[in-house]
């Protein structure tokens, strides 16, 4: 690493104060802070613990754990395409077609990641520069999640206003990154969904059935082919007791729905993936272990709950163990509200509003079809709860030890 | 006939400065609600801008026999009738619009700006200051609802005035309304947006 130190310092001058590119100095210290601070640590000897490690090292740490689930994503997009077009058909999987879907799925996600990190970047880049101040990392993890959290056959100009969108509105306005009170890569979706509605749910948009850059474009489906996301196969349901089926008609179990070979949003499917990166987070302690459990603990029982109340409906009537593994509810649950900065921070706090996720995310999916996906919903709902909820346990503590503490009169 | 600064202030301060939508936040709630379309907007506008000035300047000529005690009382019973007068003729001539505003045009009655410039402006001043204030404020907030409605409608529905903007090959070439716009929330947005940009203009000014 010297030798890239060594061009960093020697570019050094012509961004400071007088220098060629002084114009780009924040660009200039966004790059030097990402490469090589903070260099400092503590000294062995001595009282406090000062590492190296910073929110900078905490959100690499995310990225990282969502490669996984990046990747499978990638390998899903072309498998799903090519399993429309009857190019994969399911047990006759070789080598040659598993590189193939990636690569399909690959040249389809890129695009994406890309325009994600493109928009929000100039968008960060921009606000520094004009208030003067040293560029947030803070983009580092949404530009990462905004990809995987849309349908595949989203267009990308639509993608880019919805970056624009949540950066500005959800983040910038409220003072940049570790200030926000909502999600910011649920904001983007939320903006997307609730703003482009045909072109984020149905049954269209999940598969890519068009090629990518031209690569296999107008091939004919299969028979029998639909691309509904098994959520959206149990809104639409007619029949109570419905079965659910990939996109060629085959039905999913629950080890199925693990694995994660059907349509959905591009990194939301596998929940093998999913809990890779999960232990990644717990490792580390990025992510706190409170929230997510108590996320799953409170939809099972909301499911348990819909699953034995008689109402007739296809998702009250789908098993408790399938609402937690579909969609996009791993995900959100590990993800998006384990994120710092929006969840509760007291630690009794992280219980309550695990909890509640869990509960109304289940809610939503049951009792209103629109919305066949609840979990985007109740954790930004959540999010604007949790400084109350905070509160609340914080007030109860002192009330606890004002009761507690004896006063000499 | 030279016009003195007072007035001038009176008529125009409140179109910009001292705004009653962007600097008061007052009737917020009617500019969410019947700003999704240019029409509805600019007629709720000139409803709005009509009843204010009638109203202030009745109320001007009243403002000394007025008992203080039901002073409220009667600013509503005179903001009322000339509600329901206006409901009246929209009714008979733009019968579409005023189904599309439907209850709001009523609701004006409880218009924040109404009773707020019956109080604080007719009750203590003369009646052609009365009603050049009435007017000015009944402007600054159609102006507001103008510039609010025409974002949503371009952005919503790809038209002004219900005539279609946005050509027919934008949509061939994938572009999509979006439906955020014909949402109050994002009417909110903008109101938010427009307060922005006003203050950043007139940074200077305020310190």
């Amino acid at each position: 690493m010297k030798w890239l130190y060594n061009i960093v310092e020697k570019l050094r001058p012509q961004f400071d104060e007088g220098g060629k590119f002084h114009a780009l100095h924040s660009l200039f210290d966004g790059f030097d802070t990402f490469l090589f601070t903070p260099n400092s640590t503590a000294k062995r000897n001595a009282a406090q613990i000062h590492d190296a490690s910073d929110s900078k090292r905490t959100m690499i740490i995310v990225v990282l754990a969502l490669i996984p689930a990046m990747l499978f994503g990638m390998y899903n997009i072309g498998y799903q395409h090519f399993l429309a077009t009857g190019e994969i058909v399911t047990g006759g999987l070789t080598w040659a077609l598993f590189w193939k879907a990636f690569a399909f799925g690959l040249l389809a996600l890129l695009p994406y990641i890309i325009v994600s990190y493109v928009v929000g970047l100039g968008i960060e880049f921009t606000v520094a520069q004009w208030k003067h101040e040293e560029i947030a990392e803070g983009f580092l993890v949404t530009g990462f999640l905004i990809p995987l959290i849309v349908p595949i056959d989203t267009p990308l100009w639509m993608v880019a206003i919805a970056t624009a969108f949540a950066v500005i509105f959800a983040k910038e306005i409220f003072g940049g990154t570790g200030y926000n009170i909502f999600n910011v890569a649920l904001i983007t979706r939320a903006f997307l969904f609730f703003a482009y509605p045909t072109k984020m749910s149905g049954d269209k948009v999940f598969v890519r059935t068009e090629g990518t850059w031209g690569w296999d474009g107008g091939q004919t489906l299969v028979d029998g082919f639909s691309g509904a996301t098994p959520l959206g196969q149990i809104a639409t349901a007619q029949d109570p007791a419905i079965a659910l089926t990939n996109t060629v008609g085959e039905p999913i179990s629950f080890l199925g729905a693990m694995n994660g070979l059907y349509p959905g949003s591009v990194g939301e499917t596998c929940v093998w993936a999913i809990l890779l990166g999960a232990c990644l987070l717990l490792m580390t302690g990025v992510a706190s272990w409170k929230t997510m459990l108590s996320i799953f603990v409170g939809g099972g029982l909301m499911a348990w709950i819909f699953n034995v109340s008689g109402i007739d409906n296809a998702a009250a009537n789908t098993p408790w163990y399938m609402h937690l593994v579909l969609g996009g509810f791993c995900f959100g649950a590990v993800f998006m509200a384990t994120d710092p900065v929006t969840s509760a921070r007291t630690e009794c706090g992280k219980w309550i509003y695990g909890f509640l996720i869990g509960v109304l995310a289940i809610t939503i999916r049951v009792l209103n079809p629109g919305y066949p996906e609840g979990m985007m919903l109740a954790i930004l709902l959540m999010n604007a709860f949790a400084p109350l909820i905070d509160w609340c346990v914080v007030r109860v503590n002192i009330n606890k030890r004002m009761k507690r503490a004896t006063l000499n009169k | 006939m030279k016009i003195s600064d007072k007035t001038k202030e009176v008529l125009l301060g409140p179109l910009s400065a001292n705004n009653p939508v962007i600097v008061q936040v007052l009737g917020i709630c009617s500019a969410l609600a019947v700003t999704v379309q240019l029409k509805p907007a600019l007629v709720m506008g000139i409803a709005v801008t009509i009843i204010v000035a009638m109203s202030n300047v009745i109320i001007s000529l009243l403002r000394n026999t007025i008992p203080m005690r039901i002073r409220i009382i009667v600013q509503l019973v005179v903001v009322a009738a000339l509600v329901t007068l206006v409901s009246e003729v929209l009714k008979a001539f733009a019968y579409d619009v005023a189904m599309q505003l439907s209850v709001y045009i009523g609701l004006i009655i409880t218009n924040c700006i109404l009773m707020g410039r019956l109080e604080a402006f007719a009750m203590s001043n003369g009646v052609w200051d009365s009603f050049l204030d009435g007017l000015g404020n009944g402007l600054g907030y159609a102006i507001i609802l103008v510039i609010v409605a025409f974002f949503r409608e371009l952005l919503g529905s790809g038209t002004l005035f219900g005539l279609q903007v946005i050509p027919q090959w934008c949509y061939e070439h994938g572009y999509v309304n979006n439906g955020m716009m014909m949402m109050p929330a994002m009417a909110l947005i903008l109101v938010g947006c427009i307060i922005w940009v006003h203050r950043s203009i007139n940074k200077e000014e305020k310190k």
